[in-house]
């Protein structure tokens, strides 16, 4: 055993309302610099949809990520040979038009135009040539499916549907979708680590942030083929690769990362995770179906007194331990089995975990006939005339579950590897918990029923009373539990954010000169 | 003509060395973050292909074959005893030497007809640019004109470039060549001189201990498992990234 511990999160992603300004933080923050400007290391996508870059979760366009090939795992684009010998021209690099051609507005033509008998337009420009351009594209040019033709129907996650069955998916009626936030995962096995020819990249030990070492770095530009996720990014300007940082000087100083921290849905929750660094090279190499299930083995138990000891053993501080014990990352991944890796099937074995969403799915199950059970309320009560309304009944909940308006098959290729009974398992208990809770503040439900449902998905009260808590009403330590960074024994940088905005990272300062 | 040759052929190459050796080492060292060979495929990513590619595998192979001359002079001449080697010798470095032409021509057509690359080109990669091609084009030419490079390079222009390296410089057989193999030389050395100075410099870190090094890489910033040893003292740990 070779415990590690690493900082991880999980979104729920029930929560998410879309507004985007977990980016808007994190792009003030770090990436509002030349050649960074159409980097998002914080992106939130419409689901289904292209993503950002267009088509990423495609591999056979990007190949990134590891493959399985004859019972061995390699690169897919990259690794030692291709790496050297692609190095003068890498055949799989995504291209600035693939993410989006950054643009700001001529603002200043509104207020200096001389009077004229029309009124003054800001044309847009280039950030890259300053010329004036026509935008074709945005990195949330199908927020909410608009422009679903050329974005939402590409979505790779689609290949897995019948054709009617995405003719379902898109009947107006029918229509459903949800968000997708998306940062590094900042993975146990990462391809932009093993990609880099320099070596730029690490995986930091005490905390397991990935991070790109800017004075190394040499613009080779392997990871961002290799990062399946495409969340390594090419500063065109500087001939450096960046990625998230997740904010580790924020977490150092014990603050919650700018995404996290201004998240309006408060979808997001950071905690610790004790892993067996050992299992790594079994579990990648686990087949398809397997991987998970082996995935989430590798995340040991931080109550297990065998654990703690092998963790201190590992010099893993008690402070860290503690934090692991109250992680609402293991709650949610371990504990309740509600969260699940994006994409595992690309075996890096992403750290950050999502909690399906069950809303589009449920939201017109059945038409009722509400007007009678109204009319009793107390007239003090808002009420909806509204008769469509989520089927609470058991039977007909996991029956309907097959028909979902969302199918269940497009989830299960984003978040289990084409499992469809996992993701039925976690919508499963997304409804009891629901039910649950209406039992208690509704009481129209009766209490054999809500218990028959929590013993079918799984739950205990006491469970689904948590899981309530952690979803809707954490408070703001609940949801981030940082353990101390003990900076006191390795000072990696003692830098205030604010001082360092706009430079090109941390631990060495100077102005961002690109090189001759 | 004695003093342009001494100051071509002695004091330049001296010059170009020590600035090489001091220029790289200390970008290398105190300016790490320059160090890059800021590829412009992100934004170009088609035309790069018929540049970047025949370009690079032709200086490659035609270093290490410069290389090899002065390293092993006799082992070159021995090879070119029999003439079908010397041969294919020749025209397999003539080869390599069309492909980086044209490699460069393409590169250099490329970088200033395509508008996203302005700005990300600077002056001196115009300089670097025609003195590569002029470099290039007078290898050609001697190549073609003064036959057989590679049995004369190992007999006239390895001594001088060892002598050089010896610090006794020895120009008179160098300094009766054409004028056309002295200015090869010349641009070898200011190329040798800019490379500190410009994104040539990238040549130096191509990435070899790619090969020995483990694919994954963790760092520590403690010792971890010392770090609880009650022995321990309590002091404070410079890290060593970044
Ligand atoms: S998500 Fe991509 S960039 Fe982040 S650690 Fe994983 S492979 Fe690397
Ligand atoms: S801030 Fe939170 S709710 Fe808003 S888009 Fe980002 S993740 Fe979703």
């Amino acid at each position: 055993m070779d415990i590690r511990s690493q900082i991880s999160m999980v979104f729920h992603l029930d929560k998410c309302i879309g507004c985007h300004t977990c980016s808007i933080a994190c792009k003030n923050i770090w990436t509002d610099r030349k050649g960074a400007e159409y980097m998002w290391w914080n992106n939130v996508e419409t689901k289904p949809g292209t993503g950002y870059p267009t088509k990423w979760e495609d591999q056979e366009i990007y190949k990134g990520g590891w493959e399985k090939k004859n019972g061995r795992v390699v690169l897919k684009g990259t690794g030692k040979r291709r790496g050297l010998t692609n190095i003068f021209y890498n055949p799989n690099l995504p291209v600035i038009d693939d993410y989006y051609e950054p643009f700001t507005y001529k603002y200043l033509d509104l207020i200096e135009s001389p009077q004229g008998d029309v009124q003054p337009t800001a044309r847009p420009v280039s950030l890259i040539t300053g010329k004036p351009i026509d935008i074709k594209m945005g990195p949330n040019w199908d927020d909410d499916l608009s422009g679903t033709p050329d974005f939402a129907r590409n979505d790779p996650n689609l290949n897995h549907l019948s054709e009617a069955e995405q003719e379902v998916m898109f009947q107006l009626e029918k229509m459903a979708f949800f968000y997708l936030p998306r940062i590094c995962n900042h993975c146990l096995n990462p391809a932009c680590v093993a990609s880099c020819p320099s070596g730029a990249i690490y995986k930091r030990g005490e905390d397991g942030v990935v991070l790109i070492n800017q004075e190394v770095c040499r613009a080779w530009r392997m990871c961002v083929t290799a990062c399946p996720y495409k969340k390594s990014y090419y500063n065109w300007h500087t001939g450096k690769s960046e990625k998230c940082i997740l904010c580790f000087p924020r977490l150092e100083a014990g603050l919650a990362p700018a995404c996290m921290h201004s998240c309006v849905g408060r979808i997001r929750y950071l905690g610790v995770l004790l892993y067996d660094a050992d299992k790594i090279k079994d579990t990648v190499h686990k087949d398809d179906h397997e991987l998970v299930d082996a995935h989430l083995d590798i995340i040991l138990d931080p109550f297990d007194e065998e654990v703690i000891r092998a963790a201190k053993m590992n010099g893993i501080a008690d402070s860290t331990i503690h934090a692991a014990q109250f992680s609402p990352v293991y709650k949610y991944v371990k504990e309740w089995k509600l969260a699940l890796p994006l994409h595992a099937e690309f075996r890096t074995l992403p750290m950050l975990f999502y909690v399906p969403p069950l809303l589009p799915v449920m939201a017109t199950v059945k038409q009722v006939n509400n007007s009678d059970d109204s009319k009793k309320m107390n007239p003090m009560a808002k009420y909806w005339d509204d008769n469509w309304l989520y089927d609470t009944s058991t039977k007909e909940l996991w029956g309907t579950l097959d028909q979902a308006r969302f199918p269940l098959k497009y989830l299960a290729s984003m978040f289990s590897v084409g499992d469809e009974e996992k993701i039925k398992d976690k919508w499963m208990k997304l409804m009891a918990v629901r039910i649950h809770r209406r039992r208690k503040t509704v009481g129209d439900i009766s209490d054999e029923k809500a218990d028959a449902v929590l013993q079918d998905a799984g739950l205990t009260a006491e469970m689904a009373d948590g899981i309530f808590y952690l979803t809707a009403l954490a408070k703001f330590e609940d949801r981030f539990v940082i353990p101390p960074a003990h900076r006191e024994q390795a000072i990696e940088m003692l830098d205030f954010t604010g001082d360092t905005k706009g430079e090109t990272g941390f631990g060495f300062k100077s102005k961002i000169r690109r090189g001759v | 003509m004695d003093t342009l040759n001494n100051f071509f052929l002695i004091a330049l190459p001296y010059i170009a060395l020590a600035l090489f050796l001091v220029g790289s080492i200390f970008r290398y060292t105190r300016k790490g973050f320059q160090v890059s060979s800021l590829s412009s495929q992100f934004l170009e990513g088609r035309r790069l292909f018929y540049g970047s590619v025949p370009f690079h595998w032709g200086v490659f192979f035609l270093f290490f074959g410069h290389l090899t001359a002065f390293l092993f002079p006799k082992g070159v001449l021995a090879w070119n005893s029999q003439p079908v080697r010397l041969m294919i010798l020749e025209i397999t470095a003539f080869i390599f030497g069309i492909s980086m032409l044209i490699g460069l021509v393409n590169l250099m057509v490329r970088r200033y007809t395509t508008p996203r690359l302005k700005p990300v080109t600077n002056k001196m990669d115009l300089i670097i640019y025609l003195l590569l091609i002029a470099q290039t084009f007078f290898g050609l030419w001697i190549a073609y004109n003064f036959r057989w490079g590679s049995s004369w390079f190992s007999t006239l222009l390895a001594p001088y470039l060892y002598s050089i390296f010896k610090f006794q410089p020895d120009t008179t057989a160098v300094s009766l060549l054409p004028w056309a193999v002295k200015i090869h030389i010349i641009g070898a050395f200011l190329i040798i001189a800019l490379v500190p100075f410009s994104r040539l410099i990238h040549f130096l870190v191509y990435p070899l201990n790619y090969l020995w090094r483990p694919y994954q890489q963790v760092r520590w910033n403690w010792g971890r498992r010392r770090i609880r040893a009650p022995r321990t003292p309590w002091s404070v740990q410079r890290p060593k990234n970044n």
